[in-house]
């Protein structure tokens, strides 16, 4: 990914910052621009997920992309954030500890990186909430 | 001086390594070690973290537990010995993260293991002076500890995050005063590119640790007019168990008065945030009107003793915020392999 391009979304990637349009009420993440169901009716704002919500479904990751080795086996999960957005999303937990409906919370943590001297990609992941 | 801490956030990794695990590898008496040392397990990193993303949730954590607009802070400092960038500060990811960017200044520290102290030091100055409204200072680190070095079975990682502010209405405890004792001394010291620390062995001990702890304490004890029985507990760099409990006997304080923030047994030494996590770990516990005696030392070296008076503000905080103690509950334990690869030691071909 090029420096540039992971700067562009930073802010939504360390804070979850989405939006959400006022006249449907639907949440979005990442950002929309334009409301898909109320199209020119539509009227968003930006919002910043609390990043509570529930895993609705996961896999586990054996077989890793190239910079991910080191980490796998791990789950890679769907969240559904309590506002109503859905995200795909890496699981800071073992895969024993792993099962649909599990409650999370937001993490922050390396996404990735680019190789031993480029840029070092940090952003949320998600952890079980035990608290909640 | 009413500046003071207005909130505070600490952040441990969850996965843990007993000093067996270690002294099993490379052939060493793990009784002998843990007496001697007087730590049994320290803390280890998860794959995915390092001194930015540890900084970061201590960041959160401090400006939660004080439901802090994190506009008002001015400056973010972050001290540690593992700035994941030689150039391009971990202070700025930490600013952005909290959203505190971006009308607010932002730089890292390094000063071995009171980087974390200095900043706080520094955030002291600037909202004492008016400079600014809040500070942040941070001490965080995923340490490093050669294999089979004597620092392997102590080097660990986590993060504190101090928010002060000097409105007499707002801190939960107050810094009465503060004393630095500092000289050119070589005890350790990590060189450009080099994958892990060096160190005097017994030479970091009397030149360095206790000539530099003891000169501070002494120092703002002489300043203030105060003596070890003004305490209700005090708390000294950790880099092992047997330096802060030697230390604190030769200054006068009690065992007990130690006990509280004495986190290096379960925790390890987490060198820039090492003596900030006994603070808070003996915060969690005090109670309005206690003091406490507080000298950081980082190896170069240097030592910066905090005379701390907590304030009514304090019983209020501690209704909502999480435990030091609390956190180094259930961690999950890992084997040397796995915490060679969490290090970064064990690299795949």
């Amino acid at each position: 990914m090029s420096v540039v391009r992971f700067w562009r979304n930073q802010v939504n990637r360390y804070n979850l910052e989405g939006t959400h349009c006022n006249s449907c009420d639907e949440y979005f993440y990442p950002p929309r621009s334009m409301c898909p169901t109320c199209r020119r009716e539509g009227e968003l704002e930006s919002h910043r997920f609390e990043g509570k919500g529930e895993i609705v479904t996961y896999t586990i990751i054996h077989s890793a992309a190239e910079g991910f080795e080191n980490q796998s086996p791990y789950p890679l999960a769907i969240v559904k954030l309590d506002e109503g957005a859905s995200l795909t999303s890496p699981i800071v937990a073992d895969p024993e500890e792993m099962y649909i409906g599990m409650r999370v919370k937001p993490v922050f943590r390396k996404l990735g990186e680019s190789g031993d001297k480029g840029m070092i990609y940090y952003g949320t992941k998600f952890a079980p909430d035990k608290n909640d | 001086m009413s500046v003071g801490i207005v909130s505070y956030g600490s952040y441990i990794p969850r996965y843990r390594i007993k000093v067996e695990d270690i002294a099993r590898v490379w052939g060493e008496d793990a009784e002998t070690l843990k007496a001697g040392l007087m730590v049994s397990e320290k803390s280890v990193p998860d794959l995915d973290e390092d001194a930015a993303t540890i900084a970061v949730e201590s960041a959160r954590a401090a400006i939660e537990n004080g439901n802090i607009d994190p506009v008002r802070i001015g400056a973010v400092y972050t001290g540690s010995e593992s700035h994941p960038y030689a150039v391009k500060p971990t202070s700025t990811i930490v600013a952005e993260a909290i959203s505190a960017t971006p009308v607010m200044t932002a730089a890292d520290f390094e000063f071995a293991c009171k980087a974390g102290s200095a900043t706080v030091q520094s955030c002291m100055g600037l909202t004492s002076s008016g400079m600014i409204d809040l500070g942040m200072g941070i001490g965080a680190d995923v340490s490093q500890g050669a294999p089979g070095d004597a620092l392997e079975y102590t080097a660990a990682s986590g993060g504190v995050a101090f928010i002060m502010g000097d409105n007499e209405s707002e801190p939960i405890a107050l810094i009465e005063d503060t004393y630095s004792f500092t000289t050119d001394t070589p005890d350790f010291w990590r060189r450009e590119g080099s994958e892990f620390p060096q160190h005097g062995g017994r030479f970091t001990g009397e030149p360095g640790y206790f000539k530099h702890v003891i000169g501070a304490s002494k120092g703002l004890m002489e300043k203030m007019g105060t003596g070890p029985e003004d305490y209700d507990y005090a708390v000294f760099h950790q880099p092992n168990g047997k330096f802060p409990t030697r230390v604190s006997k030769e200054l006068g304080f009690s065992r007990d008065k130690i006990e509280p923030g004495m986190v290096i047994t379960k925790l390890g030494n987490i060198y820039s945030g090492s003596c900030m996590m006994g603070i808070a770990a003996t915060l969690d516990q005090a109670k309005p009107g206690d003091r406490i005696f507080a000298t950081a030392f980082g190896s170069g070296a240097g030592a910066d003793a905090f005379s701390i008076k907590v304030t009514d503000k304090m019983e209020q905080f501690q209704k909502y915020s999480p435990k030091v103690w609390d956190q180094l509950k259930d961690p999950v334990y890992v084997d040397y392999a796995k915490y060679a690869k969490h290090k970064g030691k064990l690299k795949r071909s």
